[in-house]
């Protein structure tokens, strides 16, 4: 029992630590609230499409950009939906990235779009490996018979 | 009888975004609130889901339409705004008494004065959070 409590322990404390560095916003924990018996594996399934939907897109983004004639329309339009699946999640640092990306494909700055892909890509591989590690977590609170912490 | 009564009570709503997660998100606050839920991936695909087609004159009960209680839709998508639906849907004879709701990310006053005065019943800002969804159901209710 001494372990569970621990892992729960860890867990609000990471899941506190992610909020607070801004990584996940509230809108993360209003996925978790809609986690139930019924659909015991929402939260994963949503988190798993969106990497999924955001690999594609930085893939189409990184092709956009090296076109030899850019279609900035065609890079905001990229864009705008990673900063709507971003915020719909709550990968708040990821959404604040697509505003600033947005702003360059209006002026079509080449440079600025190019320096904010390679931010978007940063901040989605960090918050994909924190993702991981809290549903890692997840995983050993249920394997060692613990309930996961509701976060408030 | 009683299996159709059961079904009339749930709302059914139609649920149109071209955003993958968008869509399961709403999908699932919907169905959180007890409502049956059908999604649509854009605004041709909901049209014909709802039986209307371009051109139609919407005088005639379309026997090919699908009853919903509601719709939501996202405003920004490919191909035909949630705003154009919006217009179809009072249009039509049909469905024009239908609830519209449209979504959107961003915050545009102009946006959104224009659908409220074209007959949407609320427009609600993007992330959509479980209390946005609990007020239509409250409302869903009273039809």
């Amino acid at each position: 029992m001494a372990a569970v409590a621990q892992l729960q322990r860890q867990f609000i404390e990471y899941t506190t630590s992610l909020h607070n560095e801004g990584y996940l916003d509230d809108q993360f924990t209003q996925l978790q609230k809609l986690q139930d018996e019924s659909n015991p594996d929402f939260v994963v399934e949503v988190v798993s499409l969106y990497f999924e939907d955001s690999e594609k897109l930085l893939n189409n983004l990184a092709t956009a950009l090296q076109q030899k004639i850019v279609d900035y329309k065609q890079v905001d339009s990229h864009v705008h939906q990673f900063k709507g699946s971003s915020s719909s999640i709550g990968a708040q640092r990821v959404a604040t990235v697509c505003v600033h990306f947005r702003n360059f494909c209006e002026e079509k700055n080449l440079e600025g779009c190019v320096r904010c892909l390679q931010q978007l890509k940063q901040e989605y591989i960090l918050v994909r490996s924190k993702l991981e590690a809290l549903f890692r977590l997840e995983q050993q609170i249920v394997q060692a018979g613990g309930q996961i912490p509701m976060m408030e | 009888m009683s299996i159709e009564y059961q079904e009339e009570d749930v709302p059914h709503v139609l649920a149109v975004d071209d955003n993958l997660i968008d869509r399961k998100l709403v999908e699932k606050l919907l169905k959180t609130s007890s409502c049956r839920v059908t999604t649509a991936e854009n605004g041709m695909r909901a049209m014909e889901y709802l039986g209307l087609k371009e051109n139609q004159q919407q005088n005639s009960i379309n026997g090919n339409g699908r009853k919903v209680n509601m719709i939501i839709t996202d405003y920004c998508m490919p191909g035909m705004t949630g705003y154009e639906l919006l217009q179809k849907i009072k249009e039509s004879a049909l469905l024009k008494d239908v609830p519209v709701v449209i979504m959107s990310s961003e915050n545009i006053p102009n946006r959104i004065n224009e659908c409220l005065e074209k007959g949407a019943e609320r427009f609600i800002l993007k992330p959509v959070k479980l209390a946005d969804v609990k007020t239509l159901r409250r409302q869903l209710t009273k039809c």
